[in-house]
């Protein structure tokens, strides 16, 4: 048979595309390398009893527009906000987060008196550009050297924002998109410990450094999101993040869509300049009228398609977009709770985020390491209890914790990882949080260390990049990925893109696959149920 | 630095809580700035009554406070604030406010001039890092010392009265002026200043002071029924007043999310604090291109027709076009009127063909009223009692 579309891995992006594609009537089949589902939004039981968020592990980002058009909380999906966070600092300090703002004022205060009142400043002047972003990301970007009535209405409508605001706004979210983080940071903040909290949404996900320019968007992009209307709050998905993908796949069964999983895609299949179908690695044929890749455009275009079939500025283009992996992850299994001796007792910081990066002159020195070609000696941590929240992923008593660690380089020195590398690289991580945590490493049941390596071989992320490509400025909105092809579409008919290497870029948001599907719908001249984003008041 | 456990005080208690919640029967508390205070301690008409009638005991703890000290101070206040802080004589008290480079507001507060070079704003909102950073090529110091000042407000017709019973004989002290008394092996400050509209007095004294000077007025006051009354009551005898809040009646803009939400001095009936003459000001630029451009915006008190309250309701023109909102409304009790404070566009600043809105709620049905509206004067409510000096013995 023929699919009306075949999707190229089932990862959030893709099942989102697939399942928009499924509830207009398109007879749709995902397919997937891996024996189970979910891409990067993946919850996996590695060790008896623990549920691991194996690669992403908070959510914030993922659209609500989605979540309500395919229904998934019908599926399953409950999304639970956080409550704390800490930066635990050297010599037995610490700065808390606290969700009261006026808790978390005086808690600035204990740090710097200025700094306390510098914060409702600081967070004005970020929202103001997380008003101005937010409507972007459930559109498609207008092609800026096209005259098709629909890109320059697209044009206006950018322009149009653009003017509503004043000159001085303009002028400083200019300077914010371009600056880095620091330098941001500087004019609102003296504290090194509350300008090293403040820093780490700027290098997520990102080979910068706080010091190189461009990192203050990242930061944005990492604040744009929400849980319940409370924008830039995060979340845990209860059960993981492979509860996303879970009740994605239950909503597109739901509506008639098919998932294969075990079986990746070893080809495209273009003939006469079109794409017809894939090839899966066993040989078998899955034919369709278009394909559909989350896979990213690296991987897309250089690996599953035949160079011939494509034009050889693209490809170009396609070789130079930045993809580096700047990040690794410990997912580890806990006998018992943690305990950290510098936090009071009872404290609901380690409710959320925990950092032992106290400033940035220190985040700053382990991205050295990696431009040096090796992974942090004193890396950043994101670290996640999700079980203190979570009652789901293990059982009663024992925790999963999730670190996410910067900076990890695709290669070692130029050369591939080994496993004596990533040992060490496990064994850096654990010990600075023993560091903080005394007796830390006894409770340790088990520990998946997933380096750029891993998460290129198991998720399919190039280089290991976390957002299938860096979130930098030249990297975004009509130039995401390649100029020219920033509307889903490829140079070969009937093969589109729909994952985070399309605009509006990475993190679990899912607007991209949405995006594609409307593009799709729309060339395809079929209505789909999918809903406009919701307002920005 | 110790290590705080915020989570378990999320609020902040004043250093007169041991009395306030003795005193909150109700157990009505709300969030300001950081502390817990009592909207209302039993029954808000009769706390209001109080304020009107006799003598009422207000917790002002929770208002941001900044000592401004040094050589340069007056001529730091000068660039910082609209009025002339340098005009301001020891032992003044002057209402203020300070802008933005584009002339929008940020808050207003009293300024306390103890000492030649020695001044204290006091004020709603927090401002540190704009008072650090417009202190630059000033000497000058500021702090923040909103913790180590307690602040009690005595208003009241009786106020002066209960005042000397206690022993402050406050009968010389003129509005804005301030005073220093012995008490308790110390002193506190009383100023005649208030945010009621009657007579009234604020008391300030270090926090050690704060629960024998409660429990001394407490005492002294009893034969003129004082009372420690809630934010419920204030707010209606602020109305009264035509006292505007920041946050209510406008958005300080350091805190507008929306750019066009942030109103100048001018747009807010406080233009007559602005002086022109006394040197360059911070917003001075953009006030004057607007004094002379005219302002987009105006704040009117008004006068509306019936007995239901317009709180948040919108303003037309004509019935039609929408025209402003009301940030403050209420029927006054000691005016016998319905009054209401309002954003109008400045075309409408005549109320002239002007009408607001009301939903009346009554029993899950609304009432619909479209009723016109005249501009009426503020303060509202404005005896003579307030001015009176000496003033009248009770």
């Amino acid at each position: 048979m023929t699919y009306d579309a075949v999707i190229v891995g089932a990862g959030h992006n893709g099942l989102v595309t697939a399942c928009y594609l499924a509830r207009a009537g398109m007879n749709v089949c995902v397919v997937e390398k891996n024996d189970w589902i979910g891409g990067a939004a993946v919850s996996r039981e590695l060790f008896p009893g623990f549920t691991y968020s194996n690669c992403s592990y908070v959510s914030s980002l993922f659209r609500p527009e989605i979540m309500r058009d395919l229904e998934l909380p019908k599926h399953g999906l409950q999304i639970l906000p956080y409550e704390g966070g800490a930066v635990f600092q050297e010599g037995g300090g610490y700065l808390g987060m606290f969700r009261d703002h006026d808790a978390n004022r005086r808690e600035f205060a204990r740090h710097s008196k200025r700094d306390a009142e510098a914060y409702d400043i600081y967070a004005r002047d970020v929202l103001r550009f997380c008003r101005f972003i937010r409507p972007m990301l459930m559109r498609t970007p207008p092609d800026p050297s096209s005259f098709r009535p629909r890109d320059l209405a697209e044009l206006m409508w950018l322009g149009k924002q653009m003017g509503a605001l004043s000159e001085r706004t303009r002028a400083r979210m200019v300077q914010f998109w371009t600056m880095s983080i620091a330098d941001f940071l500087d004019e609102y903040f003296e504290s090194p410990v509350i300008k090293g909290y403040l820093a780490v949404s700027a290098i997520i996900g990102t080979a910068l450094g706080p010091m190189s320019p461009g990192s203050a968007y990242v930061l944005l992009h990492h604040y744009m999101g929400d849980v319940d209307g409370n924008v830039g709050a995060w979340g845990f998905a209860r059960g993981g993040m492979g509860a996303i993908t879970k009740a994605l796949t239950a909503s597109l069964r739901a509506a008639g869509g098919e998932v294969r999983v075990g079986q990746g895609v070893e080809k495209i299949l273009v003939r006469g300049g079109r794409a017809m179908g894939v090839v899966l690695a066993n040989g078998d044929e899955v034919r369709g009228r278009r394909v559909i890749s989350n896979m990213d455009v690296k991987r897309t275009f250089l690996k599953h398609v035949d160079e011939a079939e494509l034009p050889g500025d693209f490809v170009k283009r396609v070789k130079a977009f930045k993809i580096r992996g700047s990040s690794g992850k410990l997912n580890i299994a806990l006998d018992s709770a943690p305990v950290f001796p510098a936090l009071p007792e009872g404290a609901p910081n380690l409710k959320g985020d925990l950092h032992f990066t106290d400033s940035i002159e220190k985040m700053e020195r382990a991205y050295d390491d990696w431009k040096s070609g090796h992974f942090s000696r004193d890396p950043f941590q994101d670290v996640m209890i999700p079980t203190m929240i979570d009652p789901t992923m293990t059982p009663p008593g024992k925790h999963f914790m999730s670190s996410f660690v910067q900076y990890a380089p695709p290669k070692i020195e130029g050369r591939d990882w080994t496993d004596a590398d990533r040992d060490a690289f496990r064994d850096t991580c654990l010990d600075q949080i023993e560091a903080y945590s005394p007796g830390f490493k006894d409770r340790v049941l088990h520990v998946e260390v997933r380096t750029p390596r891993e998460l290129e071989a198991e998720v399919g992320l190039t280089e290991g990049n976390i957002f299938q490509g860096e979130l930098t400025f030249d990297q975004l909105l009509f130039n995401r990925p390649v100029p020219g092809y920033a509307q889903y579409r490829s140079p070969i008919r009937d093969l589109w893109i729909c994952g985070s290497s399309t605009h509006p870029g990475g993190g679990v948001m899912g607007a991209p696959g949405r995006n594609a599907a409307a593009e799709v719908l729309r060339e395809a001249g079929i209505k789909g149920g999918m809903r406009d984003a919701y307002a920005v008041l | 630095m110790t290590a705080l456990t915020h989570f378990r005080t999320p609020l902040l208690q004043t250093p007169f809580h041991a009395r306030t919640a003795a005193a909150n029967v109700l157990n009505r508390w709300g969030p300001w700035g950081g502390y817990m205070t009592a909207l209302c301690f039993g029954d808000a008409d009769m706390e209001y009554t109080a304020i009107r009638n006799g003598a009422s005991v207000y917790d002002l703890c929770p208002m941001v406070k900044y000592r401004i000290t040094g050589r340069d101070a007056a001529g730091y206040l000068n660039r910082l604030t609209l009025r002339d802080a340098g005009r301001l004589s020891v032992g003044g008290v002057q209402y203020t406010g300070w802008t933005d480079d584009d002339g929008k507001l940020l808050d207003d507060g009293t300024l306390f001039r103890h000492g030649p070079e020695d001044y204290l704003i006091c004020c709603q909102e927090r401002h540190l890092p704009w008072f650090l950073a417009s202190a630059e090529g000033f000497e000058v110091e500021v702090a923040e010392v909103t913790e180590e000042i307690a602040a009690l407000s005595l208003q009241g017709p009786c106020s002066a009265t209960v005042l000397q019973a206690a022993g402050f004989d406050v009968f010389a002290l003129k509005p804005f002026r301030m005073a220093r008394f012995p008490f308790a092996g110390g002193e506190i400050t009383v100023s005649r200043t208030g945010f009621t509209g009657d007579l009234g007095y604020e008391l300030w004294m270090e926090p050690g002071q704060a629960l024998p000077l409660w429990d001394h007025l407490m005492q002294a006051g009893a034969p003129w029924g004082i009372r420690p009354i809630g934010t419920d009551a204030l707010n209606l005898a602020r109305i009264e007043a035509g006292f505007i809040i920041a946050n209510m009646d406008f958005i300080p803009a350091h805190q507008a999310l929306r750019e066009d939400r942030a109103r100048s001095p001018l747009e807010l009936g406080l233009g007559w604090m602005i002086d022109w003459d006394k040197g360059p000001f911070t917003g001075r630029r953009a006030l004057l291109a607007e004094k002379e451009k005219g302002s987009d915006w105006v704040l009117v008190g008004l006068d509306i027709p019936g007995n239901v309250s317009a709180e948040g309701s919108i303003l037309y023109y004509d019935k039609r076009a929408e025209a402003g909102i009301v940030t403050a409304a209420a029927w006054s009790p000691a005016l016998k009127a319905n009054v209401a404070i309002a954003q109008v566009k400045a075309r409408h600043a005549t109320g002239e063909n002007l009408w607001v809105e009301i939903y009346a709620l009554r029993e899950l049905q609304y009432a619909k009223l479209m009723v016109p509206v005249t501009v009426a004067e503020r303060p509202f409510f404005n005896p003579a009692r307030k001015r009176a000096t000496p003033p009248g013995r009770v």
